[in-house]
């Protein structure tokens, strides 16, 4: 396990986080907690169908971006997506909805964990097939740099998709056109069920590709927020006022497996009882306890992210299920799916 | 009406398009300063600019989802790819995340974009330059596809791709891009989704698409002078499908023939036949036949080409066989 202890020298002097910026990310990182732990508990109980990719162990990047991001900044992120869309501003309930297959859901039912989106929130959409999300993200870069918004693409994507062609072919892209976008590399070490090092031909799977982009190699300690959060300000502004892409590699660890269906056996244990020491959340609590924030606001932030959550699981359980109508809507923009007269 | 050619209606259609709305911006390889391999693009740089008209890697996948972000935060892209057969290098940008995100995402994102690209044979380029994809595209629901054949219909179906709000697939015919014909003055935008009949008949429906159309109108005017009366049906618009148009004309005739580029299995031709066997079976006088290319890939020789793909004069044997029944 190497991580990278301090953050990088870009940051410089950077001075940390105002108080009330430091209790918004530790909010963050609980709310994204409770989620995927109640992800988790309700599959058990075959409320949550179908298949699950949790972020537990991985919350801090989610974080501390999207802490860091503005309100009219895009997120796209990958079917490991939970997290990134409900801290972009999407409901608990709405989150939590759309993994129950309820009408309350995101998407009505029709995406599923997946493929979580809020428009509203420019959640631009969690894309399940490994890669393709990265020039899209690309294109909404574009997009904002051609209409001169002022906005920034976030692309949050694993440790695998560093081998699959989209990644290459969007950094490029990005790099040639100066695109205000954020690649944002989650290695949490496992590409599904394989190490990423034994397949992969350089060390550092993001990092050690970005000189062919004539980007910097950026590794950050991905649990802990304060880095994502300092890193993010840092990229996000650079890239706002023209100074093109960014490639970060947030170092991390899933808690679980790859999905609901993977044990994680393939991981050494000791490997894993050294991560597990390294929670991002209980970290981040005890160390905001030594610097002195009282035990009770964030006690106080605990207990209404638990209530939150038990508020959007009543509120999912008891939400119709979808209506059948909804199979030959909005396929089109005309809001019907018809494909002859 | 001006005189153009086919390979000038697109240049014609885009450039009153970019006209028409700053938000119309066009990406692909070699489109910008070449003017595109098949000089699709003439003049585009030139009076858009750079920031309009971009040149890209190659990089179909980069290409198509900078069209999709483009599409989904306010632009309206149009994405060019070079030859129809590159799209299986981004075809998950295609099938996967461009047609299904609006339904996926309960209306969420809309995707205003279009995916022009050469398709067909004809040019001897061999089995990767010559296919004809639209029917993959066809396949997959949340695409829009339509296969213009006369310069008048590329410049207005591609015009009324860039307008529609779901992503269309436009496939120009690369044999016919030297074609002329006569195109409207002034702004001319079609409608997707209408089937055009360009000739009536009372004996037989001979019902095409893109290069197979000019084809189609000869066998007919041969089949004439033989007392064989064919309509002619320019399906122009596979998806929307003008299945009123087609069925009209089969009605009236009793007899239909599908004349169809692609190979055999699962072209646009058995989708209309079936439709036509459920739904006019007590109206039908004999078999429906398609005439397509043999299931093989595309051979570059031009006799083998040329044996290849449907002929005039394997329409009109296919004519004679149905008006016998």
């Amino acid at each position: 396990m190497q991580v990278a202890k301090k953050t990088p020298d870009p940051l410089g002097d950077y001075p940390g986080p105002a108080t009330e910026v430091r209790l918004e990310l530790y909010r963050a990182m609980r709310r994204a907690r409770v989620l995927e732990k109640r992800a988790y508990d309700l599959f058990l109980q075959n409320l949550v169908k179908g298949t699950s990719h949790l972020a537990l162990g991985q919350e801090a990047i989610a974080a501390g971006f999207a802490t860091a991001m503005r309100a009219g900044d895009y997120t796209f992120c990958t079917y490991r997506g939970h997290a990134h869309t409900l801290l972009r501003g999407a409901s608990m309930s709405a989150t939590l909805g759309e993994l129950m297959g309820r009408s309350n859901g995101l998407l009505g039912g029709k995406g599923g964990s997946m493929h979580l989106t809020s428009v509203e929130h420019n959640a631009m959409g969690s894309y399940a097939i490994v890669g393709a999300h990265l020039p899209v993200a690309a294109g909404a870069a574009w997009s904002a740099q051609y209409r001169g918004s002022g906005q920034v693409s976030v692309c949050f994507f694993g440790d695998g998709t560093t081998n699959i062609g989209a990644f290459h072919e969007a950094l490029n892209l990005a790099a040639v056109w100066c695109l205000p976008v954020v690649f944002v590399c989650e290695n949490n070490h496992y590409m599904e069920y394989t190490a990423i090092e034994s397949v992969t031909a350089v060390k550092r799977p993001a990092a050690d590709r970005a000189a062919s982009y004539g980007l910097d190699a950026v590794v950050i300690d991905g649990n802990d927020v304060e880095q994502v959060y300092a890193l993010a300000l840092q990229a996000l502004d650079r890239a706002r006022n023209g100074g093109g892409p960014a490639l970060v590699e947030a170092e991390t660890y899933r808690h679980g497996g790859h999905s609901r269906a993977d044990p994680a056996k393939y991981r050494p244990a000791q490997e894993v009882t050294q991560w597990l020491a390294r929670d991002p959340v209980d970290a981040y609590r005890a160390r905001l306890l030594a610097d002195g924030i009282s035990e009770a606001s964030l006690a106080g932030i605990d207990e209404a992210a638990a209530q939150e959550i038990d508020d959007a699981t009543e509120q999912s359980a008891s939400a119709p299920v979808p209506s059948l109508d909804l199979i030959t809507r909005d396929l089109w923009n005309d809001g019907g799916s018809a494909w002859r007269n | 009406m001006a005189e153009l050619t086919y390979r000038a209606a697109v240049a014609a259609a885009m450039a009153q398009e970019m006209s028409h709305d700053q938000n119309v911006v066009f990406l692909g390889e070699d489109v910008a300063a070449a003017e595109g391999v098949f000089k699709t693009s003439a003049g585009l740089l030139a009076d858009f600019g750079p920031a309009r008209v971009r040149d890209c890697p190659i990089s179909e996948q980069a290409i198509l989802g900078a069209a999709m972000g483009a599409a989904m935060t306010g632009l309206r892209p149009v994405a060019e790819i070079m030859f129809s057969d590159f799209v299986a290098t981004c075809w998950d940008l295609i099938a996967n995340q461009i047609a299904k995100t609006r339904y996926m995402t309960n209306g969420q994102i809309s995707l205003p974009l279009v995916i022009k690209t050469a398709n067909g044979g004809g040019l001897r380029f061999g089995a990767q330059h010559s296919q004809s994809i639209e029917n993959w595209a066809m396949a997959i629901p949340g695409l829009k596809v339509v296969a213009p054949s006369s310069p008048a219909d590329m410049k207005g179906l591609l015009a009324a791709a860039i307008r529609d709000p779901d992503p269309v697939v436009v496939c120009e015919h690369k044999a016919l891009l030297a074609a002329k014909g006569e195109v409207p003055d002034g702004e001319h935008v079609d409608n997707l989704g209408e089937a055009r009949i360009l000739r009536t008949g009372s004996d037989l429906t001979l019902v095409a698409l893109a290069a197979m159309v000019p084809k189609a109108v000869a066998a007919a005017e041969q089949l004439s002078a033989d007392g064989i009366s064919c309509t002619v049906v320019d399906v122009r618009s596979l998806v929307p499908l003008d299945t009123q148009t087609i069925m009209n004309a089969v009605r009236q005739t009793g007899r239909m023939i599908t004349v169809e580029e692609n190979p055999r299995l699962c072209g646009w031709g058995a989708e209309v036949a079936s439709l036509v066997a459920e739904e006019l079976f007590e109206d039908l006088d004999g078999a429906i036949i398609r005439v397509t290319t043999p299931h093989v890939p595309l051979p570059a020789a031009d006799v083998l080409e040329d044996a290849t793909i449907p002929s005039v004069q394997r329409i009109v044997d296919a004519a004679r066989k149905a008006s016998a029944y």
